[in-house]
């Protein structure tokens, strides 16, 4: 066979059954590998909930404005859940990606049959993985230990879990694409971390903020993430809103991504 | 019959052009180095070779499946610092549609693969890359300066893989700016400068362009002005009592022919050798 290269021809980029599940493996191997990388996001989110949870006395007491939930019920394990979602996202997964870029991985991979979208995709769906697992073992054990119910509506707390990871795991492939190092994508991570948490209500719930900094918030994506999962916690239903705010960020950066990302 | 051509290979960045002109075509089963200094258009030549780069000009035909059929080293490619050894090679071979045996190729490159990357030497790592580059039964391999940076002794083990991947029927293209790998190991040499290639032969016929020149080297008493009339002879240098003679295939007997045995102490002949026929074609 006789392949033009000044064609630029790709052929049999087919994704194949053993190269997902070899990639998968390794790739969670090298994961659990980092104790510094499981402390963040599994971890701390947990152990937050929890020793926040039995430390802070407010969080205890049952809030009229809530129906009678606590904050515990529904603050607190909303703003846990976005702190393990927002480290895969603006932390693990743009470093690792960044890392494998700048060591000529990705490179080294276009030469053989894998086709570069299976290696974003594990890569993508490990740390999705990472933050639902957490996400569950926070509902879990906040329920065991501190009686928190879990969400009356499932199935909307599901969809505004997924659109909220949507949302951030695009800002951090945006973050992935742009930063020419790996050092670089750090500091460019954090940089969008802490103001992310801050307007997800990590410091101040969004009930207390004052009314311009709680609009600004509600239309920053991980602001809308937080408002809204408080919220299905609280009530059972959410917000077009926060909805609408967190699918516009989403298409907007990963259209954005797709655009800047690079192998090499 | 040819598996890989090249012709008239053109590639620029920006407005810095890498590869001028480049044509070579290479056999099946050969190993072929393409040789050059440090920003000749040697790595830009092979990665269009591999399909990393797209050519500005000119053809490149290779009768294999690219991702399939060519396996790759990279000049720099390093794995994750605690992905090991097994898993590297394992992770790659899911890669293909017909891998090779791992664990042979474990064995014949000599690694541990319980091993994490980041504790692997400088030449434990090429022989990881040079197994990467195989594990997928390739018709090519492309390996681009594996040897640089490696002790002599790493170095000398590498090319001993290199020889027994030939016999595995592996066409290598090999990229090199080391002369005495390149005279030890290829078939044939492309000679690159400038984005352009100046010369394509054996090793062999490189060294004997130079016009197989000999030198020797020794102490004499007697007066030696009388040899630069000798047609076999090239130059004479006297400095501090050492004489350097340069000549022709002949000249060593033209030499003791013309100067009594018992004048000449410490003589030493010189072949010109693969860096001779280096400098001399890229004019240094």
């Amino acid at each position: 066979m006789t392949i033009p290269t000044t064609e630029g021809a790709l052929p049999d980029m087919a994704i194949t059954a053993p190269q997902v599940r070899r990639l998968t493996s390794v790739e969670t191997k090298l994961y659990l590998r980092e104790p510094a990388v499981i402390f963040f996001a599994v971890g701390l989110p947990i152990a937050l909930t929890l020793i926040l949870g039995g430390t802070i006395p407010d969080f205890m007491d049952p809030d009229p404005a809530l129906g009678g939930l606590r904050p515990i019920d529904t603050h607190l394990p909303g703003v846990m859940i976005i702190l393990s979602v927002l480290t895969c996202a603006f932390s693990l997964l743009p470093t690792v990606l960044v890392t494998y870029r700048e060591r000529g991985i990705l490179k080294r991979m276009s030469t053989t049959p894998v086709s570069p979208a299976t290696v974003l995709g594990v890569q993508l769906v490990l740390n999705v993985a990472m933050a639902v697992l957490t996400t569950v073992l926070i509902l879990v054990l906040a329920n065991l230990v501190y009686d928190v119910p879990f969400p009356k509506a499932p199935l909307t707390f599901a969809g505004v879990l997924l659109l909220g990871m949507v949302s951030s795991f695009a800002i951090g492939l945006l973050l992935a694409g742009l930063a020419p190092t790996s050092r670089i994508v750090q500091g460019l991570g954090m940089a969008v971390f802490f103001p992310s948490l801050f307007f997800a209500g990590m410091w101040v719930p969004h009930a207390l903020m004052p009314g311009v900094l709680r609009t600004i918030s509600e239309f920053t994506p991980s602001g809308a993430f937080g408002a809204a999962l408080v919220e299905v916690l609280s009530t059972g239903s959410t917000e077009w809103l926060h909805i609408v705010v967190m699918a516009a960020w989403g298409v907007v950066a990963a259209i954005v991504a797709v655009r800047f990302f690079r192998w090499s | 019959m040819a598996i890989i051509t090249v012709q008239n290979l053109r590639k620029q960045y920006g407005a810095k052009v890498a590869v001028k002109d480049v044509s070579f075509s290479v056999e099946e089963g050969e190993i072929y180095g393409i040789v050059g200094r440090n920003g000749a258009g040697k790595t830009t030549t092979v990665e269009c070779v591999a399909g990393l780069r797209k050519p500005d000009g000119g053809a490149i035909h290779v009768a294999a499946d690219l991702k399939q059929q060519v396996g790759v080293q990279l000049q720099e490619s390093i794995m994750p610092d605690k992905l090991r050894v097994g898993e590297a090679l394992d992770l790659y071979a899911s890669f293909y549609a017909n891998p090779a045996s791992v664990t042979e190729l474990l064995d014949e490159v000599g690694l541990d693969p319980k091993v994490g990357f980041a504790k692997l030497s400088g030449g434990q790592r090429q022989r990881l890359s040079i197994a990467l580059a195989l594990v997928g039964n390739p018709k090519i391999a492309i390996l681009d300066e594996l040897t640089t940076g490696l002790d002599p002794q790493a170095r000398r083990e590498t090319w001993e893989l290199i020889s027994r991947i030939r016999e595995r029927g592996v066409t290598v293209l090999l990229v090199s700016h080391f002369m005495e790998e390149v005279e030890r190991l290829c078939d044939r040499v492309a000679v690159i400068a400038d984005g352009t290639v100046l010369a394509v032969d054996t090793p062999a016929g490189l060294i004997s362009r130079t016009g197989g020149v000999q030198r020797i080297t020794f102490r004499t008493t007697a007066p030696v002005e009388s040899l630069k009339s000798l047609p076999e002879v090239h130059s004479v240098t006297v400095e501090a009592g050492h004489v350097t003679v340069t000549g022709d295939q002949n000249v060593l007997r033209a030499i003791v022919t013309a100067l009594p045995d018992s004048a000449i102490s410490n003589l030493k002949t010189e072949t010109s050798s693969m860096d001779d026929a280096f400098l001399a074609l890229t004019g240094e």
